[in-house]
């Protein structure tokens, strides 16, 4: 039942992903890219990682697909323009993806007890952290007190990603005049914005 | 009918259960799947659907711009101030054990703590992130 989940899930990955290659709509795209986190979210949900789903369909399906659909509304592009071929990039692109499918095959299997990550100290974790953090959620045990400063490197990236938003684009009022200028650069794009 | 008014109604009936249900996964993230990040992020998702359905002017009269700004500085530095009472106890940076005389409570506290500064952080610059984004996207 669960590998049948798995396949039908991974098969729709694959259509969003061919179909995201396929469309040059941009908005299309923003809204495919919102359903292809959530379709991750429902893998890592049958992979028994809760915590990680909850995260993927909160912010991978909703905030960044709202994000990327008002900096759509902000630019006015709605079209992707079409490009010529860049040789040199596509072969970057197919080597990596050549290295990490010929790498695929060395991964220890999902829920293998002998893989690496399961030996070091995921193994203290698993056994002390209710009694030692008093935190029955490992996963909040793990990422709030053993991991707390990666925690707070990670709250000072969002922290530090609303700083770069807000002295790019909140603090200038000087509105119009780059917006004039932005309007004579993409002067070419297909379709104007509706707000 | 205006055609918003569907739109208004709905959200003005989902808005309330989605805070309450991000303040369980806030404070119950100790006990089942969520924790301060998650719950911030859903605590945005209800900011943005008060702006689609009533319009930014009123969400900046409720959540003004610069309450947003402390907040999200507020989060850090509720968060390196566990971190800093921590080394004033005689502890390591975020080694919550020391907070409390009992290690275990300690641990419960601090984490509690942090997760609520991840919380207000969270929530709070992804909002400003998307206010600022809605206020450019009124001007184009």
């Amino acid at each position: 039942m669960e590998s049948l989940l798995d396949l039908i899930l991974m098969i729709f990955l694959l259509i969003m992903a061919l179909a995201i290659l396929h469309t040059r709509h941009l908005l299309a795209m923003a809204m495919l890219f919102g359903l292809y986190s959530f379709l991750m979210a429902g893998l890592f949900l049958l992979m028994d990682a809760p915590d990680v789903a909850f995260t993927e369909a909160a912010v991978g399906a909703g905030i960044s697909t709202v994000l990327m659909i008002v900096t759509l509304a902000v630019t006015g592009i709605h079209r992707e323009r079409p490009g010529r071929i860049h040789w040199p990039a596509l072969f970057v692109v197919m080597l990596t993806g050549g290295l990490l499918l010929a790498g695929l095959s060395q991964l220890p299997a999902v829920g293998d007890p002998a893989s690496p990550a399961t030996l070091g100290v995921a193994r203290h974790y698993v056994e002390h952290a209710a009694e030692e953090t008093g935190v029955p959620n490992l996963v909040t045990a793990v990422l709030a007190s053993y991991r707390g400063f990666d925690t707070l490197g990670e709250v000072v990236v969002v922290f530090t990603a609303g700083l770069g938003v807000l002295l790019l684009l909140g603090l200038d009022r000087r509105k119009p005049r780059i917006r004039k200028r932005a309007r004579k650069e993409g002067g070419d794009s297909e379709t104007r914005p509706a707000a | 009918m205006r055609p918003d008014l569907l739109l208004k109604v709905l959200a003005k009936f989902l808005i309330p259960f989605i805070l309450i249900f991000a303040f369980y996964v806030q404070f119950h993230g100790d006990f089942s799947p969520g924790g301060g990040f998650q719950a911030g992020v859903i605590i945005s998702a209800a900011a943005v659907l008060y702006v689609l359905a009533f319009g930014l002017e009123l969400a900046e009269r409720g959540i003004p711009l610069r309450a947003l700004q402390y907040l999200s500085s507020t989060g850090i530095l509720l968060y390196t101030g566990v971190g800093v009472a921590c080394l004033l106890k005689g502890g390591n940076f975020l080694d919550y054990s020391v907070l409390l005389d009992n290690d275990v409570a300690g641990q419960h506290l601090g984490i509690i703590l942090i997760e609520l500064g991840v919380g207000i952080t969270v929530a709070s610059t992804l909002t400003l992130i998307f206010f600022t984004f809605a206020h450019w996207s009124r001007h184009s």
